[in-house]
């Protein structure tokens, strides 16, 4: 056999998909796929059709009436969301969407442009709800539902992180997000989900939160950040947990209280506060604010959720306080009120320093931390020495939930130029509403789907670099722990020499408090800009 | 004049003819959006792409060290590296340039007059190739680590901390045996 | 396929038409029966679509925010793009359908960069969008002189200024020429951009050739083959007070050109197009993004089986008490 050519050698995974999409079968491949839910993790919680299955196999042990679970489940959908049915019948395919998926921009699958990612299923609904699917088949672009047609919206469904950057561009709104919610909602129901979110679902569910951190653990990690503060500032700092009475719920991510550099957030959020000397507690069940149910299904969130208000109400707390992190405040800011609301026993935040009303959280009476700190650094509260992060010459990266799921953009910005001297926005269209996800959003921060992950983020992370090279960027901010947990790899291989911070690290490193000894490092336990070396005299 | 005022004077149609080969092996919608859309932050990879075949093309006609070279190809193996590509898939691309120059040339070439010249350009193209090699194998070695360190930070956490924390054991009695290494972190 | 699937269908189409009045003679049935079953369907379809539409709850508020949200009265917040009241959903939505304010987002860096001419890019898009969608309008509503006696003033303003060079007798419409450039643009582009094509379906061609004939038929009536506008209108007041007569002489080219319109009325309801009453409906935009400040309630929001603290202090209780934790029971 004769060598190959060059340029056929090039070309050999990449046949021009010259049938058209709906022929082509999906080609699992490794990296691109997270493994498959274990039984255990759906038992635990009730979810569908629990068994040992895995995504390379050939059957993946479904129900015997699959297809009609899924298309009843399918029609079931389509008359409770308006914005599902909508989103299923108007597009016209324009392509405004194509290039706007982190996905397609880095890895350029065609079925990663939005528009194809939602014909998937499109396709499916067209053929069995729709009349004119039905009878013209394929030239109305419906298609049979079959097991390899399954599977593809499993793969597709599964590479979608929900970031709402297509529905940005969409002249009618659609939002891919609401349609791979609902997929994935459907995929449920044959019990087709992935290990990386079914665990931590059950985890949460048991626990309170999705790393299963017991009670007693929880105590241990905020015991190790009091020693930790303690050596870095000689304050020795008393949170209090599950305590009633407190006037308000402060709730964060589990994700920082126990993954670098996510714990260093909560180390600043506790210089903080006791800094103001505010009437708080930390809940051990109400112990996480992300909520990984928000990815299987609606009511598997809503399940998930209800631990926050029900701590509060039994805390008899007036407000609630949540800390960084994306999806939880996507999940808060839109939906919380709807699904708990009116939450008439608690009261309209008003913060205890300034005496701010929140008038914009009025109803459902959670603050995001952010808002907070920006309104006491703007009425002078804080006495605060940005010097200390001179070491840093900082970029932020916006998360896309809660810039494109609820706006918040100027906050942090604002509390960022407060705390440090040196900050330098991305270019424009990689920011703000327009901002790039971090490519592992939506539960898809698992390690076995690295090169996925690589991929998607290369457009943040391209961001981050052009920055790097031109500023010299070396902190990369964020307001968001699946970014903390993700963002340092990403920075990695992309961009070595830019690691990840929480607004409030920096914070906390910015604070002067009452009473601290002289500061030499910051807490992460590196030495303070000017200060290297001083701890050996 | 010699073949490197010919490769200068043809440059923009090398590089074009270049990079349209290397984008081609992408299905034609993608290959498409990285040849049209010139914005960095828009299409990195179009532009990276293009980025580094000005960069090499430029390096190789000033000779000299092979690490000036290793940049540029830093930048496009890193992105082959975690897309679908095999490693011969990856480097590929350089061998590519010989038979665009070779085209490009055809003319001048059937003169015989560069026999030597081109001779030494192509053993550098060889050369490229195999470090490109070696950065793609890095790329692959990172990405283990990456996963690995993923990994490893957990765990370093979980054994200050082990058997604090437990998962949903097998069954649902109680607290399993099975508790630390795979526990999550997200938030 | 799809392609060649719609220009097919559209062409027969235009043979029917051709072949039932110029063979058959079928005036009647082409002239009125058609044009009032396509005008019926296109009416009920459309109101049973929006009805079905509105039928469906929106559980959720969840409009995607494209600014700075309402927080502070010290931080400037964006209040079209991230609205917090009705009115500013009024001018996003506003803005939305009449100058496309999200496709023309597209547009903005790109302009920056200066003028390149790249057939993926949006601005092009954006711009033939509204060319095709606006010009569309002002042809629907000069037709309206067929409708009225005496003819309304403003398509008598709209036919002057539309007119504005007075080139060619009869007078050249601008917005004609406009018309059909748009929609071999939008054509040419799904055949030629690859990502385009690639997601095309015939639902997405047959449209756009349905509309061009029409375009095209309604051209050659005006400007080359002279029809018989008194007939035309005598047929179309006929139509709209129910009293439909046929008067002679009206060329075929006429009943083409209203068969082919009737088509689009009858297609209209059962296709893509329904995004012209879709898009005021989407959820993502027509809402106010106030959801803290303002309760949004789920028709079927449902009680669902939580854990509850209860449950959790029971199983964690020992552990709580060792460290000190608060508990509800000892």
């Amino acid at each position: 056999m004769a060598n190959p050519k060059p340029e056929e050698l090039i070309r050999i995974n990449h046949v021009p998909p010259k049938q058209a999409w709906m022929d082509t079968r999906p080609d699992f491949r490794p990296g691109m796929f997270c493994y498959a839910s274990k039984a255990k993790s759906l038992e635990y919680v009730g979810m569908p059709n629990p068994r040992q299955w895995s995504v390379k196999d050939e059957d993946w042990h479904l129900p015997e009436n699959w297809q009609e679970i899924f298309i009843e489940g399918l029609r079931e959908r389509v008359d409770k969301y308006r914005s599902f049915r909508l989103f299923l019948d108007i597009c016209v395919r324009c392509g405004a969407c194509a290039d706007k998926c982190h996905f397609y921009i880095g890895g350029g699958d065609p079925k990663n442009m939005p528009v194809l990612r939602a014909e998937l299923l499109r396709s499916v609904y067209r053929k069995y709800c729709t009349t004119s699917g039905r009878i013209m088949g394929k030239i109305a672009g419906a298609r049979e539902l079959t097991i390899d047609v399954l599977k593809e919206i499993w793969y597709y469904a599964y590479q979608c992180t929900e970031c709402r950057r297509c529905s940005l561009f969409c002249p009618y709104g659609i939002d891919t997000a609401e349609i791979t919610i609902l997929a994935r909602e459907l995929l449920n129901l044959l019990g087709l989900n992935i290990d990386w979110i079914a665990g931590p679902v059950a985890n949460c569910y048991r626990t309170g939160n999705h790393l299963g951190l017991q009670p007693h653990t929880i105590k241990d990690s905020f015991d190790m950040f009091i020693d930790d503060l303690e050596t870095i500032t000689g304050i020795k700092v008393s949170p209090t947990f599950n305590r009633k009475g407190a006037e308000i719920l402060v709730v964060i991510p589990s994700g920082s209280m126990f993954a670098d550099p996510g714990t260093f957030t909560t180390m600043g959020e506790l210089l903080l506060f006791h800094e103001l000397g505010l009437d708080y507690t930390w809940s051990t069940f109400a112990s996480e604010g992300g909520d990984f149910g928000f990815f299987t299904t609606n009511e598997m969130a809503k399940r998930l959720h209800s631990k926050i208000y029900a701590e509060a109400k039994r805390l008899k707390v007036k407000w609630i306080l949540g800390g960084e992190c994306g999806h939880m405040w996507r999940v808060w800011h839109q939906y919380h009120n709807t699904w708990f609301g009116p939450v008439d026993y608690l009261e309209e935040p008003v913060s205890p320093i300034t005496g701010t009303r929140f008038e914009n959280a009025k109803s459902n009476k959670t603050v995001h931390i952010t808002e907070f700190t920006a309104d006491l650094i703007k009425n002078g509260k804080l006495n605060l020495d940005p010097k200390r992060n001179d070491n840093l010459i900082v970029t932020y990266h916006d998360s896309c939930n809660t810039s494109r799921g609820m706006g918040l953009l100027e906050e942090p910005r604002f509390i960022i130029n407060n705390v440090c001297n040196n900050f330098y926005e991305m270019p424009e269209n990689t920011i703000r509403e327009q901002t790039f996800c971090c490519g592992s959003g939506s539960g898809l921060n698992a390690s076995e789907n690295m090169e996925q992950r690589l991929r998607g983020g290369l457009p943040r992370a391209n961001a981050v670099r052009h920055v790097h090279k031109k500023y010299g960027v070396n902190m990369l901010a964020c307001i968001c722990a699946i970014d903390r947990a993700v963002l340092p790899p990403l920075m990695d291989y992309w961009v070595p020499g830019v690691a990840v911070t929480g607004v409030h690290e920096m914070v906390g490193n910015a604070l002067i408090m009452k009473g601290e000894r002289k500061r030499t490092t910051n807490l992460r336990g590196e030495p303070l800009p000017g200060m290297e070396g001083e701890e050996d005299v | 004049m010699n073949l490197k005022d010919l490769l200068l004077e043809k440059k923009s149609s090398i590089l074009k003819r270049w990079f349209d080969t290397i984008v081609a092996s992408y299905p034609p919608d993608t290959s498409n959006f990285f040849k049209s859309n010139h914005n960095q932050f828009a299409n990195p990879v179009g532009f990276t792409f293009s980025e580094v075949i000005h960069g090499l093309f430029e390096e190789l006609l000033q000779g000299g060290d092979p690490e000036r070279y290793f940049p540029y190809l830093n930048d496009i193996i890193k992105i082959k590296a975690v897309q679908d590509f095999s490693p011969s898939q990856s480097v590929s691309f350089l061998f590519l340039l010989k038979k665009v120059v070779r085209e490009e040339l055809r003319k001048e070439l059937q003169r015989n007059q560069f026999q030597d010249e081109l001779l030494s350009l192509e053993s550098e193209i060889d050369a490229l190739a195999l470090l490109a090699f070696d950065i793609f194998m890095q790329c692959r070695e990172k990405i283990y680590e990456i996963r690995t360190n993923e990994a490893r930070n957990m765990m370093f956490r979980l054994l200050k901390r082990a058997n604090l924390v437990c998962e949903i054991p097998d069954g649902n009695q109680g607290l399993g045996e099975e508790t630390v290494l795979t526990q999550k972190i997200e938030g | 396929m799809g392609l060649l699937f719609s220009f097919f269908a559209v062409a027969i189409l235009g043979v029917i038409a051709f072949v039932g009045v110029r063979s058959i003679h079928l005036h009647y049935f082409f002239g009125v029966i058609i044009p009032y079953l396509a005008f019926a369907v296109f009416i009920v379809g459309i109101a049973f679509r929006v009805l079905k539409w509105a039928r469906v709850p929106v559980p959720f508020r969840i409009p995607t925010t494209a600014g700075q949200e309402k927080s502070f009265p010290w931080i400037k917040s964006s209040k079209i793009d991230n609205p917090f009241t009705s009115f500013g959903v009024i001018i996003r939505m506003a803005l939305e359908v009449l100058v496309f304010r999200s496709l023309f987002r597209n547009t903005k860096m790109e302009l920056r960069d200066g003028p390149q001419f790249t057939y993926g890019s949006t601005k092009w898009l954006w711009m033939a969008g509204l060319a095709f969608h606006w010009t569309f309008l002002v042809i629907l509503t000069r037709h309206l002189r067929l409708f009225f006696e005496p003819v309304p003033f403003f398509v008598e303003i709209l036919e002057t200024l539309d007119g504005f060079f007075q080139v060619g007798a009869p007078v050249l419409y601008i917005t004609d020429l406009i018309f059909l450039g748009a929609v071999t643009f939008l054509f040419l582009r799904r055949v030629i951009i690859p990502q385009v094509r690639y997601i095309s379906l015939a639902s997405d061609y047959f449209p756009l050739f349905l509309i061009g004939a029409i375009g095209t038929t309604g051209v050659l009536m005006r400007y080359f083959l002279k029809t018989d506008v008194v007939g035309i209108k005598e047929l179309m007041m006929g139509l709209i007070t129910f009293n439909p007569v046929i008067p002679a002489g009206i060329g075929t080219i006429f009943y083409i050109h209203l068969f082919l319109v009737s088509a689009l009325f009858a297609y209209f309801p059962m296709s893509k197009l329904m995004h012209m009453a879709g898009v005021f409906m989407s959820p993502t935009r027509n809402l106010a993004n106030n959801n803290r400040a303002a309760l949004h309630a789920n028709p079927w929001n449902y009680p669902v089986k939580a854990h509850t603290y209860e449950e959790y202090e029971e199983e964690f209780r020992d552990k709580m008490k060792s460290v000190g934790l608060p508990v509800e029971k000892e």
